[in-house]
């Protein structure tokens, strides 16, 4: 302002007012450049040198001294490794930015209709105030398959175990080689036909004495009971002398019996009896008609304990990282959609209204019009902060999986710092990563510009 | 308002001073008795201990200052010596000892030409009282650099005497052996194994073990120094028994998935924790040292080990570790510090060390009476008897992108043979792969 008045005032003698005008041009110009400066230097000494370092390295060897021209790109591309993180890193541009848009304007528009929105957008804004590390261990923890450790595992098995019920010897197994064939169920049958009349033991073992009922009984004085003629007996027991010394396949007098196990008697492929063992392993099934049965022990019995989702395993641990990463996010999308929701004009609102528009019409023909520029904001942004992330796969995914869950990003570090030290197929690495980054980057200068125009 | 935040610039100041003290700590110790022949002159000692470990090795330095007057100094580097070092000795300030945790290690320092030879008397100790072995993983083409103060013990098996009592079992003598009395103990009802599948290193250590005992010390040897190719039929052969046990559900504590989400700690807990789950746990002598800070278990009672048993017929491997001391060029006092080796040769030295536990010593002369207990004594001995068939750990000696790293080479391989162990030659056949593509780098 004060530039363009002193000219106006100086302009009287025309001569020398141009040399003057030229002068001050000049310097101006001097001076804003004296001003550009130090960032120039700076932009320069930590963008523009390193970047062209990091090209001119990615053409030379692990050791730095050999040029290998374009070695290190066919080999990132030959390996399945980069190949894997390339696919990852594609799927996570592709989902986080859009879900996070998505869910930052429904809360947006959600929360600007309850009483308590400054609260409930403090809640929703504060993981952005927790570190990716600590965010990356607590996310480890939660996804933890043991469902004592992983409070996500814990509901799942709690709520799948009110459903389906647990079994009551989910370790046990039928002692090999005596006499029990497992069924491709999980169940056991006798091998051999038994007939009214007749007794049988069926030796389990791999259940520890403290995991048995408080009622067992040991077995030995119920095996050695005689059956009436038109009675199946047997005992269901545990053939294992804790301390060792017991024989295979018999009942040892120290050796308990498996209470409540649900045992059927069979015959010709039919369940036609079916009970369950007292507290000393036995059980009868009396009044059966002569012939040969088949004395079976259910899959239920031994149907191993429900472990929930391995949310860290090959498959699911992308989504789950991604599941991480929208938990910090969200907030951020969400505050920035609101401030543009909070300029959009009233009246505009306020019309459809009055002509009768539902909320729906209005959200999708006058809301989300209104706000496409916020949004896109939103998207670019998020898109390139997706690119670079790295402290959250590095942290979440287990050893076993990481090679499943890792990005570009972690790859680069990995080649050049984590044990691979080849920073050549390192830095190249880091090109592509650039090269895929600078369209957004593009992209979001020259809405800056328009914007600004 | 103005009175609260003076407070809590003190504090801050206080506190910030409180950290400066602490950091620049552990400064010269002065000296005391002894005939003081290096009395005036500060031996910096650099290596990777703090904490306990710290502490002890700060009672044999301790010791040293004692006898010779020479005032010690220790720096802790944190993991990555080679980096600390190295930027020490560029910028002019090199420590005069280094206690060097990798064989790979001493020999990039070697080849680099930062080490001074060892004096006469350490070599004539070495030679005395060491298994020529630790001469060789201390010497490069030849030439002795490295003594070897404190080593570790990798091929014990701890079990709880609790379960294999119940299961009435003893301790194997061979692999056959010890899979039939996992299935009794399986069949007891707790799992014979804790696998901790998480962290590759613990399955690179079983694998060598295994190959140590199965395919003899000089393919051991060629393999480590990769001149032997993992797609050898030895490699197979070891990886189809190491997969017996992989294999079997009833023998590793919630079947292969468990055990590839459990890490080391988590599998000492599945053994020694609260609620076991599992009888028995590989791993080095080190465990001993996590069932008892961390879970409370008296070392010898509760909690017991017995050596690797031997497999197919070979003899029971004893896989090992260890840091050795260096001298280097640079050093300001690197006569001095070539005394404190000398000192470190002695059994006196490891003596002192011994007594505060947490130390095995491959000095044949150290009595084992220095010991602490009766679990530690036995590992020494087990060391120390073993003599010249030590081998020291492959993995260390291998590339880190290969032996070394989370999610890549060995580690990420043998875990997905412990996921499914249905194709040694294919799990032998990318091990090699890889290989060859870090040891060419």
């Amino acid at each position: 302002m004060t530039a363009t008045t002193l000219a106006k005032e100086a302009s009287s003698p025309p001569v020398a007012s141009a040399a003057r005008t030229r002068r001050t041009r000049r310097r101006g110009r001097i001076v804003a450049l004296l001003f550009v400066l130090p960032a120039l230097l700076l932009l320069g000494a930590l963008v523009v040198y390193p970047v062209l370092f990091s090209v001119g390295r990615s053409f030379f060897d692990a050791s730095g001294t050999r040029f290998v021209g374009g070695g290190n790109y066919a080999e990132m591309f030959r390996d399945p490794a980069t190949l894997k993180a390339i696919r990852n890193t594609a799927i996570w541009v592709v989902v986080a930015p859009a879900l996070l848009t998505g869910l930052g304007l429904i809360l947006a528009v959600l929360v600007e209709k309850v009483r308590w929105a400054t609260a409930f957008k403090l809640l929703l804004f504060m993981p952005m105030a927790v570190s990716f590390l600590a965010a990356g261990i607590i996310f480890r923890l939660a996804y933890d398959e043991d469902p004592n450790k992983g409070v996500l595992n814990a509901a799942v098995v709690s709520v799948h175990d009110t459903f389906e019920g647990t079994s009551s010897y989910p370790t046990a197994r039928a002692r090999q080689g005596e006499g029990l064939v497992q069924g491709r169920d999980g169940s056991y049958t006798t091998g051999d036909g038994v007939s009214p009349g007749a007794s049988v033991t069926l030796p389990m073992v791999g259940v520890l004495p403290k995991d048995l009922p408080g009622s067992a009984a040991p077995a030995y004085a119920a095996a050695g009971r005689k059956p009436a003629p038109d009675e199946l007996r047997g005992v269901v027991y545990l053939d294992f002398t804790p301390g060792g010394g017991g024989r295979l396949g018999k009942v040892d007098r120290r050796e308990s019996g498996l209470p409540g196990m649900k045992v059927e008697a069979v015959r010709d492929g039919r369940t036609v009896a079916s009970t369950t063992t007292a507290s000393d392993g036995s059980f009868r099934f009396t009044k059966l008609a002569s012939g040969t049965y088949t004395v079976k022990l259910p899959a239920a019995n031994f149907a191993p304990p429900y472990q929930g989702v391995s949310w860290l395993g090959p498959a699911l641990v992308t989504p789950a990282i991604i599941g991480a990463y929208l938990w910090i996010w969200t907030g951020f999308a969400m505050v920035l959609i609101g401030a543009g929701l909070s300029t959009l004009p009233r009246d505009a609102l306020e019309a459809a209204r009055m002509d009768g528009a539902n909320e729906w019409q209005i959200f999708r023909r006058i809301t989300v019009p209104l706000l496409a520029p916020v949004l896109t904001v939103v998207f670019v942004t998020l898109v390139i902060n997706v690119m670079k992330v790295f402290d959250l796969v590095y942290i979440i995914a287990p050893g076993p999986v990481q090679e499943d869950a890792t990005v570009l990003a972690t790859q680069m570090w990995l080649v050049s710092f984590g044990g691979g030290n080849n920073q050549g197929l390192g830095s190249a690495l880091g090109v592509l990563l650039l090269v895929l980054v600078i369209p957004a980057m593009v992209f979001n200068v020259r809405r800056f510009r328009r914007s600004q125009r | 308002m103005m009175r609260r935040r003076t407070t809590l610039l003190t504090g801050c100041t206080a506190l910030a001073l409180a950290l400066g003290a602490t950091a620049c700590g552990g400064g010269p110790v002065s000296a005391g008795g002894g005939d003081k022949a290096l009395s005036g002159q500060t031996v910096t000692v650099a290596g990777v201990w703090s904490g306990s470990e710290q502490k002890n090795f700060q009672k044999v330095l301790d010791a040293f200052t004692e006898k010779t007057g020479a005032k010690t100094q220790f720096v802790s580097t944190g993991d990555n010596v080679s980096t600390v070092v190295g930027s020490k000795i560029e910028g002019g300030n090199a420590p005069d000892v280094v206690m060097v945790p990798q064989v790979g290690v001493l020999q990039q320092f070697a080849k680099k030409g930062w080490l001074k030879p060892l004096s006469a008397t350490t070599q004539q100790s070495v030679d005395a009282d060491y298994a020529p072995v630790w001469k060789k993983y201390g010497s490069v083409d030849g030439t002795l650099y490295g003594l070897y103060f404190k080593a570790a013990h990798k091929s014990t098996v701890w079990y709880s005497p609790d379960a294999l009592t119940q299961a009435g079992v003893k301790a194997p003598k061979t692999y056959d052996e010890m899979l039939k009395a996992g299935h009794t103990v399986s069949d007891s009802g707790l799992a014979a194994f804790a696998v901790a599948g998480q962290d590759g290193w613990t399955l690179t250590d079983w694998f060598e073990n295994v190959y140590l005992s199965q395919a003899g010390p000089e393919k051991y040897d060629a393999l480590a120094a990769h001149q032997l190719k993992w797609t050898d039929p030895s490699v197979v052969k070891a990886l189809t028994t190491l997969g017996k046990l992989f294999k079997d559900k009833q023998l590793i504590a919630g079947g292969q998935k468990e055990a590839l989400n459990t890490d080391f700690p988590g599998s000492v807990e599945k053994v020694f924790g609260p609620k076991p789950e599992a009888g028995m746990v590989y791993e080095g002598d080190f465990v001993a040292g996590v069932a008892h800070d961390q879970f409370g278990k008296s070392i010898g009672k509760d909690a017991n080990f017995f050596p690797f048993p031997a497999v197919d017929g070979g003899t029971a491997p004893v896989v090992s570790g260890g840091d050795a001391a260096v001298v280097l060029k640079d050093g300001k006092n690197a006569k001095a510090g070539m005394k404190l080796l000398e000192y470190l040769a002695t059994p006196e030295a490891a003596a002192v060390w011994a007594k505060a536990g947490g130390f095995l010593s491959p000095n044949k002369k150290l009595d084992l009476a220095s010991y602490g207990d009766d679990v530690t004594r036995a590992t020494a001995k087990s060391l120390v008897g073993a003599g010249d068939s030590v081998r020291f750990d492959m993995s260390d000696q291998a590339p880190a992108a290969f032996g070394g790293t989370k999610g890549t080479g060995e580690w990420k391989l043998l875990q997905d043979f412990l996921r499914d162990p249905s194709n040694p030659k294919a799990t032998a056949a990318a091990l090699e792969a890889a290989a060859a593509k870090a040891y060419q780098g």
